[in-house]
């Protein structure tokens, strides 16, 4: 019994991995193909599809918009996060249990609530339709996410480390460059992981605030399937693009999924 | 005590963040405040309305609708991913080359943009045209999710569980591996049954990281957009129009500004109550 | 209880080993008695986990076997080697009470109530613990939790062996000495096997009628306490044990004649084959140096013992720590020491003579 204990997660990864499947094999079909038979294979396989994405600055620049508005966004968080986590980790303050679980509250508000006010705010101050204001706006979730993820790892660092370079003589922010981020890179590259994740997958904002110039791909693919008439190949080859940063980002940070992503929390 | 020291400077140590939070949390939100007390006959006259658009939603059928739906959906999701992770995190092995890919190969969904899940099982679906709806429909079921309700709440579960079980195993399985191996050791000794290790060993030592995959995806599917949104639409008719959903199509569909915000401020105190929960059980786990 | 045999027993953990420095455990041939105390003694690295665990049979040895009253149960795992094992850190059922989980061995073994309540009492008893009993595990001290770990051994009368790795690492140091005395009341009243593993001496002199000493993978001694302490048969033994160890003094050997500083030394146990080629070390003990006429020294160090004051002095490259009483004057030069003829022995290669 215990020899088909594997049979468990091989099934639900068989399971997670057949949407994927068809939309990959849908992007190597032509539309005709799609609609008119139903094939678990493309019989007749082409890249026409991906030929268009790739030619089309429509299509390309979605994704190019994307990664934009994601690296600029996982940069802001993380180097405004550095600091603000340090203060929650080693000082006590006025207000700083409230002010924490303010900004956790920030993390779970809903997207949904913060639509149309972002929309009028981002379109008052002149932002609207840039990279910088789907960055910014972000910030509202990955910010909270981004303190919440350092301060478990810097709490885990511990105070002897500061004293003893202050007593050798560092001045703080050479103590803080040089010898306390190394400490926590595993941290920053947690925090910077979460950040890409939330903001690359996060579209209702990125799509209220933008609308030709840093309109994301998520935006691209929704106007295909209506205007053009259900141009499935193109959407699944489009949809499917999208998977491959995501497969690279994982690669890069498995060996702490391995280790199970102790937050310093968990 | 807790190894801090007082220093009222740390102030100007999280000073970005409260701006750059504080400037997408507070302005908006002091919006809509506004607008869920006013009333607006166009042409950016506002008059004072009280709590009238605050009763109105209360009141509302649709709100109700919307409202029950989430509830039905949130709670649906819960009881299907919670244990259906912890068995898959339990089935995994502890250690081995194998754990590595299974990781990996789990975690893709997680990273796929939200609107590419909706559309992904929005093909996926299809009752004609589709792997799963023409394997359904071919083994005598009578599928069709733009149609049907109940399919389409089957399908809309059946993305979300697809979706976002693999953080709760993610999750699970750190809190497993952090077990020492001398408790499965001894419980060898004991002579202790898969089950009692189970329930007196892996289950309590897990205890801290479930209530944080229980409390993180309470929240998050209180929040969902996107996912259904491209999948169903909110349909067919409003069958799946989940609480974001609705405020959407109110606030940037119709523009209704009072209803709309005054729906934003009801919704945002929901969640913030459960925030409030989040918080407190965490952080009276770490003062144990 | 079993009489508990190793043969040959050899373990690496290296699928390949290719030299001495891959295998943690070189040939091992050790038996364990009846009812005995005994400890494992040893420096971090040298292998007594490994031989803990091959006993209990959480490893399979690479080569060898393990043999319980002469029946082979090398490739029987853990659960049918009736033991019980006491780990450094205390491991309790958290959410159960301490009643319940001294009854948890005997329920899964489907015993009846009534049996279960008396042996549980029992040992509750002995342990201290009744108090505790109702009281939920999660809420004890780590010595609490400890008395919790070894009771579960103690309630199964079909135990073979109860073994104990590093036990007290997370006691209080003020409550490691009544732990310990525990541990050895216990021995006498239940006369189980119990192996003790550890790295501090004071723990396995205490504790054990007899002392299995290793380093890098090997046994080096077995004998009883005060044994190893007076006639140490390797020179590792002679430095691990006693506080200060033993002085090991590189000397030559000419004509049957134990030279060191050029001055003859007498030792208790003269050669009496040729030495050529051999590495040549005499070992005494601090208590059996003293001042007097012999080789001169140079006084480098005296620290107050208490009683007595270690006096750390120097020969030549030479540093010789001997233990003089209380109101026995050092001088400050022109010192000299001389070694007790009975309680100085030569050592070849690290060996005692013999």
């Amino acid at each position: 019994m215990r020899k088909l204990g594997w049979l468990i997660p091989a099934l639900y990864i068989l399971f997670l991995l057949l949407p994927i499947y068809w939309l990959v094999s849908m992007s190597f079909k032509t539309t005709n193909e799609i609609l008119g038979a139903f094939t678990l294979w493309p019989k007749k396989f082409t890249l026409e599809n991906y030929q268009k994405i790739f030619t089309d600055p429509t299509w390309y620049n979605g994704y190019l918009n994307s990664l934009i508005y994601v690296l600029i966004n996982t940069a802001i968080s993380v180097v405004v996060a550095l600091p603000a986590a340090y203060a929650f980790s080693r000082y006590r303050f006025l207000g700083d249990k409230h002010l924490f679980f303010w900004l956790l509250t920030n993390r779970m508000a809903p997207a949904a609530v913060f639509a149309l006010p972002f929309f009028q705010l981002y379109s008052a101050i002149g932002l609207f339709d840039t990279h910088i204001a789907v960055a910014l706006a972000h910030c509202l979730f990955n910010i909270p996410l981004a303190v919440w993820i350092l301060e478990g790892f810097m709490s885990s660092v511990p105070k002897q480390l500061d004293e003893t370079a202050y007593l050798d003589g560092y001045g703080f922010c050479r103590f803080f460059l040089k010898i306390f981020l190394p400490t926590i890179a595993a941290g920053i590259g947690v925090a910077a992981f979460f950040c890409f994740m939330f903001s690359w997958v996060e579209l209702l904002l990125a799509k209220t605030l933008t609308s030709v110039a840093a309109k994301p791909i998520a935006a691209t693919m929704t106007r295909t399937a209506s205007s053009s008439g259900y141009e499935l190949g193109l959407l699944a080859a489009a949809g499917t693009l999208t998977i491959i940063p995501g497969a690279f980002v994982i690669y890069f940070v498995r060996n702490y999924i391995a280790k199970g992503f102790a937050l310093g929390r968990v | 005590m807790d190894g801090k020291t007082q220093n009222q400077m740390a102030w100007l140590f999280v000073l970005p963040v409260v701006v750059l939070v504080a400037f997408n949390a507070i302005i908006p939100l002091m919006a809509v405040v506004n607008y869920s007390v006013q009333e607006t006959f166009g042409n950016n006259m506002f008059f004072f309305e009280g709590v009238k658009w605050f009763e109105q939603v209360l009141n509302s059928d649709r709100f109700h609708a919307s409202l029950g739906r989430q509830l039905v959906f949130s709670g649906t999701i819960l009881a299907i991913e919670v244990p259906l992770g912890v068995a898959i995190a339990l089935a995994m092995p502890r250690r081995g080359a194998w754990v590595s890919v299974c990781l990996v190969l789990m975690a893709l969904p997680l990273l796929i943009p939200w609107n590419v899940v909706g559309a992904m099982w929005n093909i996926f679906a299809l009752p004609d045209i589709g792997m799963l709806g023409r394997l359904l429909n071919d083994l005598g079921f009578n599928y069709n999710y733009t149609q049907q309700p109940l399919s389409a709440w089957a399908t809309l579960i059946a993305m979300d569980v697809w979706h976002w079980t693999s953080l709760v195993v993610l999750l699970a399985y750190a809190g497993l591996s952090a077990i020492p191996d001398a408790y499965y050791q001894a419980a060898k000794i004991d002579g202790a049954s898969s089950w009692a290790v189970f329930r007196y060993i892996q289950l309590p030592k897990m205890k801290r990281v479930l209530t944080i995959a229980v409390l993180l995806r309470l929240m998050d599917s209180f929040n969902i957009h996107t996912e259904p949104f491209v999948l169903t639409g909110g349909g067919p008719g409003n069958a799946t129009t989940l609480l974001s959903i609705d405020l959407v199509k109110i606030a940037l569909g119709q523009f209704d500004l009072g209803p709309a915000a005054a729906m934003s401020i009801i919704y945002f105190l929901i969640i913030l109550l459960l925030s409030w929960i989040f918080y407190a059980v965490m952080t009276r786990d770490e003062e144990a | 209880m079993a009489k508990i045999s190793l043969a040959s027993v050899k373990h690496s953990y290296v699928p390949k080993p290719l030299g001495p420095q891959d295998w943690a455990l070189k040939q091992l041939d050790l038996e364990w008695s009846n009812g005995g105390a005994y400890a494992l003694l040893g420096p971090s690295g040298c292998g007594k986990t490994t031989l803990l665990n091959i006993i209990s049979g959480l490893v399979r040895p690479s080569q060898g076997k393990v043999l319980f009253d002469d029946v082979d149960l090398t490739q029987r795992p853990t659960e049918e080697r009736q033991i019980a094992q006491v780990f450094q850190f205390p491991v309790v059922y958290d959410t159960m009470t301490v009643w319940e989980n001294l009854a948890f061995p005997l329920r899964n073994r489907g015993l009846r109530a009534a049996e279960i309540e008396q042996k549980v009492k029992a040992i509750a008893h002995m342990l201290e613990l009744d108090a505790m009993l109702p009281k939920r595990a999660a809420g004890l001290t780590a010595d609490g939790k400890q008395k919790i770990s070894l009771g579960r051994g103690l309630v199964r009368s079909d135990v073979n062996v109860i073994m104990f790795d590093e036990p007290l690492t997370v006691i209080d140091p003020h409550l490691k000495w009544q732990l310990r005395s525990k541990l050895k009341e216990l021995h006498q009243r239940t006369r189980r096997t119990m192996i003790y593993v550890t790295h501090d001496q004071t723990e396995a002199l205490t504790f054990a009628e007899k002392v299995v000493v290793m380093h890098e993978g090997s046994v080096v001694q077995i004998g009883s306490p005060v044994e190893l302490f007076e006639r140490p048969r390797h020179t590792f033994v002679g430095h691990f044990i006693g506080s200060p160890g033993m002085n090991i003094l590189p000397c030559e050997v000419e004509n049957g004649v134990v030279l060191f500083a050029g001055q003859r030394v007498q030792v208790e146990n003269p050669p009496t084959g040729s030495l050529a080629g051999r590495r040549t070390e005499i070992g005494v003990r601090p208590e059996f140096v003293s001042l007097g006429q012999g080789i001169p020294v140079s006084i480098v160090k005296v620290s107050d013992a208490g009683r007595y004051r270690v006096v750390e002095a120097r020969h030549a490259d030479y540093r010789i720590k001997l233990l003089v009483e209380e109101g026995v004057a050092v001088p400050a030069s022109n010192a000299s020491v001389r070694f007790d003829p009975g309680h100085t022995r030569l050592y070849a290669d690290g060996r005692l003579l013999e």
